[in-house]
């Protein structure tokens, strides 16, 4: 079957969207094209006949993932600029261009076994077939939520720095009461208000 | 050598998976971690259509397609949500800020 140029238009699409949300310098653009890549592959899914996935990747992966990353983004700030080097950029290229090789090697030429045609529902194969893998899903979602729960409450926030948040909060008045001592006083605490006036106690 | 679609599925999860392993070498920044684990997943999901498309069971594919979107997403949420927590106690979204965590 010969290549059809939607699926050519498709695929550089995605390459380009997907390559664009990496090397953006700030977060919420590089979110923006996270999100149009996973439009382009659900089209692509969807050319595949993969129709449910294509649904699924669209809602969740430009959708919910999209959404919450913005919404991280806007707690955490925009910029990712200057944030590079854990590895060299050149020692990056030769592993990526090295794996790529190997895995296309592995893969091409596309010689496979042939198999017996099975027609079967997505239900079917999903609710019988696949039984365990909706168990470990449920546990998945189950973990993630009580993960997220976990790591988003106030009690994960260290002692010394709680500490600090109390002792800042004290501080406050202390600091306001000693701008409106005079100036002659060493503590504010040595003053003290009567119906006469201040008087040193 | 005539170029069939599935040499063309090949081309982009291979495409993929070397921008995904790319921006996990070269990032530091939390959230643009999170983003090249997103476009490995996103690999992940194509090749297994795809296998499943060729072998003529896109049923199967599909159903195993989704598992991983799943597992992907939460993995997706849970380190968004630590990034908030990075955030929190280090005010920065560096990966190597969390080097200095003790205990």
């Amino acid at each position: 079957m010969p290549l059809d140029s939607v699926e050519i238009l498709l695929v550089t699409a995605l390459l380009l969207c997907a390559l664009q949300a990496v090397r953006a310098t700030r977060l919420l653009t590089a979110a923006i094209w996270l999100g149009a890549a996973s439009a382009m592959l659900s089209l692509w899914l969807y050319t595949l006949g993969a129709h449910i996935i294509a649904v699924i990747e669209l809602s969740v992966g430009a959708g919910l993932v999209t959404v919450l990353m913005v919404f991280v983004i806007g707690i955490c700030g925009p910029d990712a600029r200057g944030k590079h080097g854990l590895v060299p950029t050149w020692l990056a290229w030769g592993l990526v261009i090295s794996a790529s090789a190997l895995l296309a090697a592995l893969v091409l030429p596309l010689t496979g076994t042939p198999v017996p045609f099975i027609q079967t529902s997505f239900a079917s194969v999903l609710w019988e077939q696949r039984a365990l893998d909706i168990l470990l899903q449920m546990i998945l979602i189950f973990a993630g939520v009580i993960g997220v729960l976990g790591l988003l409450s106030d009690r994960n926030i260290p002692p010394v720095i709680a500490a600090f948040h109390d002792q800042e909060e004290s501080v406050v008045p202390t600091t306001v009461e000693v701008a409106n001592a005079p100036s002659s006083v060493e503590s504010p605490r040595a003053w003290t208000e009567t119906p006469e006036g201040k008087v040193r106690v | 050598m005539n170029l069939t679609p599935m040499h063309l599925i090949v081309g982009g999860v291979v495409g993929l998976g070397a921008i995904g392993v790319y921006g996990l070498l070269v990032m530091r920044n939390l959230l643009k971690l999170v983003i090249a684990l997103q476009i490995l997943g996103k690999a992940a999901v194509l090749a297994l259509v795809a296998a499943g498309a060729n072998s003529q069971q896109i049923n199967l594919g599909q159903s195993i397609a989704l598992t991983v979107i799943v597992a992907d997403t939460i993995v997706a949420v849970i380190g968004l949500a630590l990034a908030v927590q990075v955030q929190r106690h280090f005010g920065a979204l560096d990966v190597r800020a969390l080097a200095t965590l003790k205990g």
